[in-house]
C-alpha cells in the first residue's frame, strides 16, 4: 500500500474514533431528524439545514482542523524521519482530517434524508446540500492546515482561524452588501460577482439554491449571480468555484509543508 | 557513516549552528551534549532531513542526503516523548510503521522485551506516560538500520524497563551499529558511550572519544568533564577545540589564547 494510503488509513482510524467528531456526526443526525420531526418538508428541512451549514460546517473544519493539525506535529515528526517523501506524507494528512469531516457531515445530514425520501426534497438540492457540504469541509480543512503551517504559535494559529470563519460565514455579506449600497450609482454588477466568487461560504450558499427556487433567499449577489448565468452555468461556475477553494489552499498549505522546517 | 560538514543553520537573528562537523563512527554510541539551547535538537533535525541546514552537507555512507528522504532508510529515531495519535491502537501504530518500511528486517527483540503483544489492543490515548515511552523506544528499534537516534531516551521509563533498552543499545553496537544518542543523564551516557560531542551556543566544542575528554579536563566523570567545560563557557574562557578526521580521530580541547573569546 502506498503511503498516502497508509497515512489516510490511520487518520480515518483516528479520527473516526475522536469523540468531537461522533458528537459532530449525531448533532447534524439530530437536527435533520428533528427537523424532519416536527414536521418539516423536504425542502423546508433542507433551507434549515443549509443555513446551519453555511454558519457551523466552516467552524468546526477550521477549529477543529487547526487544532488537529497542531495536536498531531509531533507525530507528523515521526513519520517524517521515515524514508516516506514529504508530498505523499502530506497528502495522506490532508486526506486523513479532511475525508473524517467530509463523511461526518454526509453521514449526519444525509441519512435523515434517505430515511425522509418521500417528503418532497429534489434530488439535485440534497446532492447540491451534500455536495456543498463536502466542499465547505475540504476547502476549510485546506485552510486550517495552511494557517497551522503558517504559524507555529498555536493562539495565533487557532486565532487565525476563527477570525477567517468571522470573515467568511458573518461578516462578509455585510461588506459586500455595504460596497453595494454605498457604490449604487455604479455598474457594480460584475465586480459583486467576482466578491462572490471570492468566499466559498457565498458560493456554497449559491450552489444549493440554484437547485431550488428561492430566489428571495440568495441574497443580493446570489439573486444577481442567478440572473447573470442562468441555473445550469451558475451551478456549474458555482461548482468549479468551490473545487478552487479546495484546490488553492491545499497548494498553499503543500508547498509550506514541502518546504517549513519541522 | 553519517557524516555533517561545515553545517550552519540560522533561525531569524539566532545562529543555532554554527560550521559544525562531525561523523558518527559505525560501531560507535555517540553522546552528543550540550547545555539547553545549544543546537542538539535542531542538529538531530538536520540529519533526519525534518530541518533544512543553511550551508553545509550531510553525507551518509560517503552519499549526499537527498531531499527524497530515501537515505533516511538507514536511520531510526527515537523522539524524547511520543505523541502518537491518541484514538489509534498501539498494534495501528506499529503496524504503520512497518508498512511505511516495507522490506526491511524487523527486529521484535524489544517488543518482546516490552511485552507489546499485552497492549497490541490498547488505545494510545489510554497508556501510562511510561508505556507510551516503551511504544516509542520499540517503534525507533523495530528495525536494523545502520544509525539509531535517541533523544533522552529513557526519560519516564521504570529502572527496569530503562535497563532493558540500556541493553538493547548496547547490543546494537555490538552489531556494529551506530548510536547517536541525547541524554541530560550524564552518569548514564558515561555508562553507554564510546564518543562525546558536546555543543555550545551553535558550536561544535569536542568531538572525540570520551577518555580523551576525561583526560584532557581532567574530570573523574563525564558529568564532571562536562560540567566544567560548560562552566568554562559560560566564564567566556572559550575553548578551541581542533578536530581532525572522523570522529575518534585526534581531538585536541584547548584553551585560546587570554583575551581571544
Amino acid at each position: 500500500m502506498n503511503v498516502v494510503l497508509l497515512v489516510l488509513q490511520a487518520g480515518l482510524r483516528d479520527l473516526s474514533r475522536n469523540r468531537w467528531i461522533v458528537a459532530y456526526t449525531l448533532s447534524f443526525l439530530g437536527i435533520a431528524e428533528g427537523l424532519f420531526w416536527f414536521g418539516g418538508t423536504g425542502p423546508q428541512v433542507l433551507l434549515s439545514l443549509l443555513n446551519l451549514v453555511l454558519l457551523v460546517l466552516p467552524l468546526v473544519a477550521l477549529v477543529f482542523g487547526t487544532i488537529h493539525v497542531y495536536a498531531s506535529r509531533e507525530f507528523v515528526e515521526l513519520l517524517l524521519a521515515q524514508p516516506v517523501p514529504r508530498r505523499e506524507l502530506f497528502a495522506g494528512l490532508y486526506l486523513g482530517l479532511a475525508l473524517p469531516l467530509a463523511g461526518a457531515f454526509l453521514v449526519g445530514a444525509g441519512i435523515p434524508f434517505v430515511v425522509h425520501a418521500r417528503d418532497g426534497a429534489t434530488i439535485g438540492g440534497v446532492v447540491a446540500l451534500l455536495g456543498a457540504g463536502v466542499g465547505l469541509s475540504l476547502a476549510f480543512a485546506a485552510i486550517a492546515t495552511w494557517i497551522a503551517l503558517f504559524t507555529d504559535d498555536r493562539l495565533k494559529g487557532v486565532g487565525l482561524a476563527l477570525g477567517t470563519w468571522l470573515v467568511a460565514a458573518v461578516v462578509y455579506d455585510g461588506l459586500v452588501l455595504g460596497a453595494a449600497a454605498a457604490f449604487g450609482n455604479y455598474p457594480v454588477e460584475r465586480p459583486l460577482l467576482g466578491l462572490m466568487l471570492a468566499n466559498p461560504v457565498d458560493v456554497a450558499r449559491v450552489l444549493v439554491l440554484t437547485q431550488l427556487d428561492v430566489s428571495a433567499l440568495m441574497g443580493y449577489t446570489g439573486a444577481l449571480f442567478e440572473r447573470t448565468f442562468g441555473t445550469a452555468l451558475g451551478t456549474g461556475i458555482a461548482a468549479v468555484a468551490l473545487v478552487t477553494w479546495c484546490v488553492i489552499p491545499l497548494g498553499l498549505a503543500g508547498r509550506r509543508f514541502l518546504r517549513r522546517d519541522f | 557513516m553519517i557524516t555533517l560538514d561545515t553545517i550552519r543553520k540560522r533561525f531569524g537573528a539566532l545562529d543555532v549552528l554554527q560550521d559544525v562537523s562531525l561523523s558518527v563512527r559505525t560501531g560507535a554510541v555517540t553522546a552528543l551534549v550540550g547545555p539547553n539551547g545549544s543546537g542538539k535538537t535542531t542538529l538531530i533535525k538536520i540529519v533526519l532531513g525534518l530541518t533544512r541546514a543553511d550551508r553545509g552537507a550531510l553525507h551518509v555512507d560517503g552519499e549526499p542526503a537527498d531531499d527524497a528522504g530515501a537515505y533516511r532508510r538507514a536511520i531510526g529515531y527515537m523522539p524524547q516523548a511520543a505523541h502518537f495519535p491518541a484514538n489509534l491502537r498501539v498494534g495501528d501504530v506499529l503496524d504503520l510503521v512497518k508498512q511505511l518500511r516495507p522490506g526491511e528486517a524487523v527486529d521484535n527483540d524489544l517488543a518482546r522485551a516490552y511485552d507489546m503483544d499485552a497492549i497490541r489492543d490498547k488505545f494510545v490515548g489510554t497508556l501510562s506516560g511510561g508505556t507510551k515511552q516503551k511504544v516509542n523506544a520499540v517503534v525507533a528499534f523495530l528495525f536494523r538500520p545502520a544509525l539509531l537516534i535517541l533523544d533522552e531516551p529513557t526519560a519516564g521509563l521504570d529502572p527496569l524497563s530503562a535497563n532493558v533498552l540500556k541493553e538493547k543499545i548496547r547490543a546494537v553496537r555490538r552489531e556494529g551499529r551506530s548510536v547517536l544518542i541525547t541524554s541530560h543523564i550524564m552518569a548514564e551516557l558515561e555508562t553507554l558511550a564510546d564518543e562525546v560531542a558536546f555543543l555550545c551556543d551553535g558550536r561544535l566544542r569536542f568531538a572525540g572519544p570520551v577518555a580523551e575528554l576525561l583526560n584532557h579536563t581532567g574530570g573523574r566523570t563525564l558529568e564532571d568533564a562536562i560540567a566544567g567545560l560548560m562552566r568554562s563557557e559560560r566564564a567566556g574562557r572559550r575553548t578551541a577545540v581542533v578536530t581532525a578526521g572522523p570522529i575518534p580521530g585526534p581531538s585536541w580541547l584547548a584553551p585560546e589564547p587570554e583575551g581571544a573569546a
